[in-house]
């Protein structure tokens, strides 16, 4: 069991630094000494001393080894370099940026877990053919839905015709309603997806039969026996929505005009701003990878078949 | 009043009928087998009893009569009542016939809790009960382990712990032993009819295995194709059957017909097709080895069918697939006449010229994409054998020796029977004209009658062909039919060995033993 | 569901070939007195702004989109699936490693990957396209190793090489049929997911430059008369969701027609 906590734990750590130094020779390496010059540009409004600064940081003029071990040891300290939009510490922009962000990808995931959930528990109890059909159709369609477009749609809707949200102003609440619901319908498609072919699978093992010779209704079997059992692959999916969600943010953001890491990523973008850029990147990667060990620990505790594996 | 009574029964799937016009009855504390092959809707039938076909089945007509209700007309909800409290169930194939993440305990529990039997502490008392009832020893912790954690056999019981709780009027037993080894599914057998005799249980057993039927029934109902064809007291059907089709089941199963052993010629000097020696293999498992075979050692002669008998992890298998070199011995040799001992580069495609193997599932050895005639054709094409009007005549003459009619050849796989897969299986096999063949449980997941065929054909290719045959099986009924001499093995090792006659009149181990005890009598 | 899926594919693809059998109109000239007119018989979609047929950029657009996909998927396919194949068939130290670079790429997702390589390409239809491929490669890497893994162990490989087969023959006659038909399933299901991207960042403003009449972009440029002019974002929508529901429907009935 340890050891199989340790190889998982290791194994994170590896695809962590394999992701920082990827995204590190992407947007550092190959861009090199420009980045420096960047900051030297009048418009940022930067003392020599904090140019002198950066520069130590960057190890600018040292061989790029070098720069990178800085920037790597900067990162393992929290300390994510400075933008070249700004000229202000990357970590400050990251902190101003992430409540917003989390706010909304914690409520989105949520409410994309409930979606999912219930379509796939109403597919799998309806013994209705065309309700069944049309239930498991809605993930399909949540899927091909652009999220921008629906973002668009649920404001047309929403504020103009039923005007229901304002558009501006209203409470933090209010505004979080429609961001919430665009960022969660895509999510909540391949949950649903893998929920329901779960469900679906889990109900032609020979198990299931016997469990009804005992006498057990329709709902005890699929709430006691199949949902256990089908929750396994499901989880895994769900984890691997968390990258999604802040991309997804970006996108949401961009929107309804909210200010998070996906705006910052935007702007990060169309200004070029690479130092900015690596630290979201490495910071997706790591939420990504941290929920992944998270759920690959957690399975040996939810199947005890695995327990003997591992 | 009977017990059960079935009248003209009929269920079809998706409006293809799949029985009709069943009709039988259950008398109380009575053992009633219905036997029939893959197809014949005996499965059907003894679901359709407890309400559990699938969901594209329906009940088109006939009543089922559980003293005076006739369950055909119940509902959904009304079903659930009796299900479990008067009707158990005991499934196919414990291996998955428990929820995996739940415990042994709680699953049997479960009945007990459904129908609202005693709070939570009258209830794990009770399961206990039960566990120590059909013989699980230290009920206690089995009752907090996963599925997982017991053998199969543990398994059954355990099913068997669950079909009987609520001391049922009536348990369906669907297949109970047909996924256990011979040993274990005699003891499960008498765990049943122990069982049976305490609590008065009428008990219908289904089962394609005619010899269980005959040993263990008081009445037999024969069913083919969806309907009945001869039912009657088991002595009477087995020593006097009316149907033909009967006839034809009592002569094809192996365990009903006695035959003649097959003569060994005396010794001579010829030279042996297969020479194994002190052959071993070792697997790790975590850290510890494991040898799954251990210091085997045999002869087989030219011509002739030698089996390896065993149970499920006897290691017969892990043998067989070091024999024709699929698996890397950890030490210890085999020789093939004409092929050497030694594998090296170079000789590994040649070696295959000498020995083929021929797989347990014809399904999975047939690429589902290719072609009848591109199966047959492929070893050909390997080893660059003639032109392809040859090829083409070569794979005719091959379809004709295991009696298979050309039109198939455009066919694929899975548009074929799976004795007709089987014999494709064998055509490939002999296409380069191999002399020794390997059959890796090559019947076992054949119906009798197609058994039968598939057997008669390979006694005749070893006449015409002279081939020398090493036979895996775990069914000694069938290794009592097929083959000259015997190795009986066990946890990697070679208990017995000596003509097919001599070990089946005469055994001298005492695993042997133990192995014929669990067959029926005839074959003994 | 099958056969409008096929037609809805087949219909766009016209579009892009022959637009103007669809459509008379100018998609980049505009007649400025019939602005932001709602759909009619005479404008399908309506008109936008500047009076240009709404209808006429969308079926004009759809080369960009289509060509746009086409190239992501063709970079993932070939990328990833000669990856998988080569990790799947060989094994050991190689498989390990390809496997564990298909981890990291998955580990960022693809919208954060497709903007890290246009910070670095820049914009640009064809580069956001490469982008969106490269992006799907572990995908396509994972499961045609899987598919490979999977097909090896069968009995029927173990008895090709059992009737004397090389390993390059049995690869080509046995493994690669058999594995391919899930990639290729894949590969239709990432088609859909391509559009979506590409408009996605057709949208952000990465895409095409205006007035390129790049789907994203048209429902990035009617954001602006929400209030007044709803079919400006809905319609080009609607055209979106039906080919990329499309590709997916296909994407499943070839998954179900090979396993």
């Amino acid at each position: 069991m340890t050891r199989y906590v340790l190889l998982r734990v290791g194994q994170a750590a590896l695809v962590l630094w394999a992701a920082f130094t990827a995204g590190y020779v992407l947007l550092q390496l190959l861009p090199g000494d420009s980045i420096l010059i960047k900051f030297q540009n009048p418009e940022l409004g930067l003392s020599p001393q904090q140019i002198a600064e950066i520069r130590a940081y960057y190890g600018g003029g040292d061989p790029p080894i070098i720069g990178y071990l800085h920037t790597l040891l900067g990162f393992l300290r929290g300390g994510f370099g400075y933008s070249i939009d700004t000229g202000t510490p990357v970590v400050e922009r990251l902190a101003e940026a992430l409540p917003e962000t989390a706010k909304l990808a914690t409520a989105g995931f949520a409410l994309a877990v409930l979606i999912a959930v219930v379509l796939a528990f109403a597919a799998g109890y309806s013994r209705t053919s065309w309700l069944r059909g049309a239930l498991l159709a809605v993930p399909s369609l949540f899927v091909s839905v652009p999220a921008f477009w629906l973002g668009i749609l649920l404001i047309q809707v929403f504020s103009f015709r039923l005007g229901l949200v304002p558009v501006i102003g209203g409470s933090p609440t209010q505004q979080l309603l429609l961001p919430v619901l665009t960022l969660a319908v895509p999510i909540s498609a391949p949950i649903a997806q893998v929920l329901a072919r779960g469900i679906d699978q889990v109900y032609t093992q020979p198990f299931v039969p016997v469990v009804a010779a005992k006498g057990a209704s329709r709902w005890w079997i699929l709430w006691r026996h199949v949902a256990r059992n089908a929750m396994l692959p499901a989880l895994t999916v769900a984890g691997m929505t968390f990258g999604e969600l802040i991309a997804g943010s970006v996108v949401t953001e961009t929107v309804f005009g909210r200010n998070g890491i996906g705006r910052l990523t935007e702007q990060a973008v169309n200004a070029q701003d690479t130092p900015v850029m690596l630290a979201v990147v490495v910071l997706a990667s790591t939420v990504f990878v941290l929920v992944n060990l998270g759920v690959d620990l957690l399975f040996p505790v939810l199947d005890p078949r695995l327990k003997a594996a591992a | 009043m009977s017990l059960l009574d079935v009248r003209d029964l009929a269920v079809s799937y998706d409006a293809r009928p799949a029985v009709q016009g069943i009709s039988f009855t259950v008398e109380p504390g009575e053992v009633v087998a219905v036997v029939g092959e893959s197809g014949s809707g005996k499965t059907t039938t003894a679901h359709s009893i407890i309400g559990l076909l699938p969901p594209n089945a329906t009940l088109d007509g006939g009543r089922i009569l559980l003293g005076d209700s006739d369950l055909a007309t119940w509902s959904t909800r009304r079903m659930e009542s009796i299900r479990g409290a008067q009707i158990g169930l005991i499934p196919q194939d414990p291996s998955n016939s428990l929820n995996p993440v739940k415990t042994v305990g709680a699953q049997i529990g479960e009945v007990l809790r459904i129908h609202k039997r005693g709070d939570r502490r009258t209830i794990s008392r009770r399961v206990v009960d039960l566990l120590t009832r059909v013989g699980l020893p230290d009920p206690e912790t089995r009752a907090r382990q996963y599925p997982h954690e017991l053998s199969g056999g543990m398994r059954q019981r355990v099913l068997i712990a669950i079909a009987i709780a609520l001391e049922p009027r009536l348990v369906i037993a669907d297949e109970p032993t047909s996924a256990l080894d011979v040993t274990v599914q005699r003891r499960i057998l008498d765990l049943i009819d122990d069982l049976r005799a305490e609590f008065g249980t009428a008990v219908l057993l289904v089962t394609h295995d005619l010899g269980i039927a005959a040993n263990r029934s008081d009445r037999l109902i024969v069913m083919k194709d969806g309907r009945i064809e001869e039912q009657g007291p088991s002595g009477q059907v087995l020593s006097d059957p009316q149907a033909a089709y009967t006839g034809q089941l009592l002569r094809d199963a192996p365990a009903l017909s006695v035959r003649e052993f097959r003569a060994v010629e005396e010794p001579t000097e010829v030279e042996p097709a297969i020479v194994v020696r002190d052959l071993v293999k070792e697997f790790r498992v975590g850290r510890r080895p494991f040898r799954a075979v251990d210091g085997v050692s045999f002869e087989v002669r030219p011509g002739t069918t030698h089996a390896l008998v065993g149970e499920s992890g006897s290691g017969k298998t892990t043998t067989a697939r070091m024999v024709v070199r699929f698996a890397e011995p950890t030490s210890g040799t085999v020789t093939i006449a004409g092929a050497g001992t030694v594998a090296g580069k170079g000789t590994e495609r040649d070696f295959r010229r000498h020995v083929q193997l021929v797989y347990q599932n014809p399904y999975g050895s047939l690429d589902p994409r290719q072609s009848i005639a591109a199966i047959v054709e492929e070893p050909l094409r390997n080893f660059r054998r003639g032109d392809r009007a040859a090829r083409r005549r070569r794979v005719r003459d091959l379809m004709e020796r295991v009696a298979l009619p050309e039109s198939l050849l455009d066919r694929r796989p899975r548009e074929l029977s799976g004795g007709q897969r089987q014999r494709v299986a064998i055509a490939r096999a002999l296409a380069v004209d191999p002399g020794v063949v390997v059959l890796d449980e090559a019947v076992s997941a054949l119906d009798v009658t197609v058994q039968a065929q598939i057997l008669d054909l390979l006694e005749e290719l070893q006449r015409d062909l002279g081939l020398t045959y090493l036979f895996i099986s775990h069914d000694l009924a069938v290794v009592r039919q097929i083959s000259h001499t015997v190795s009986v093995m066990n946890k990697g090792r070679i208990v017995e060995f000596g003509t097919t006659q001599r070990v089946f009149t005469d055994p001298r181990h005492d695993y042997t033993r133990e192995l014929l005890a669990a067959i029926p009598e005839p074959v003994r | 569901m099958k056969a409008l899926s096929w037609l809805t594919i087949a219909l766009v693809v016209l579009w892009a070939v022959v637009p103007a059998l669809f459509t008379g109109y100018d998609p980049l000239a505009g007649v400025p007195a019939e602005k932001l007119r709602p759909p009619s018989t005479e404008h399908l979609f309506g008109t936008d702004a500047v009076g240009r047929d709404l209808f006429a950029r969308v079926v004009h657009g759809s080369v960009h989109s289509l060509s746009g996909a086409f190239v992501a998927v063709a970079v993932g396919l070939l990328a990833g699936t000669l990856l998988g194949l080569l990790a799947g068939s060989t094994g050991g130290l190689l498989d390990d490693a390809v496997m564990r670079v298909a981890d990291v790429l998955l580990s960022v997702p693809g919208l954060l990957l497709a903007l890290t390589v246009i910070i670095l390409l820049g914009p640009g239809t064809v580069n956001v396209a490469v982008a969106v491929g490269i992006g799907s490669v572990a995908a396509f890497a994972r499961l045609s190793r899987s598919e490979v893994v999977r097909v090896r162990r069968s009995d029927y490989v173990e008895a090709a090489f059992g009737s004397g087969g090389r390993f390059p023959a049995v690869l080509w006659r046995h493994v690669l049929p058999n594995s391919l038909g899930p990639v290729i399933a894949l590969a239709a299901l990432q088609f859909g997911v391509a559009i979506l991207a590409i408009s996605t960042l057709g949208f952000l403003g990465y895409g095409a430059e205006p007035p390129t009449p790049e789907w994203g972009l048209l429902i990035s440029e009617g954001r602006n008369y929400l209030a007044t002019s709803w079919w400006l974002t809905t319609l080009p929508g609607v055209v979106v969701v039906a080919v990329v529901l499309a590709a997916s429907r296909i994407s499943r009935s070839i998954g179900r027609n090979t396993t």
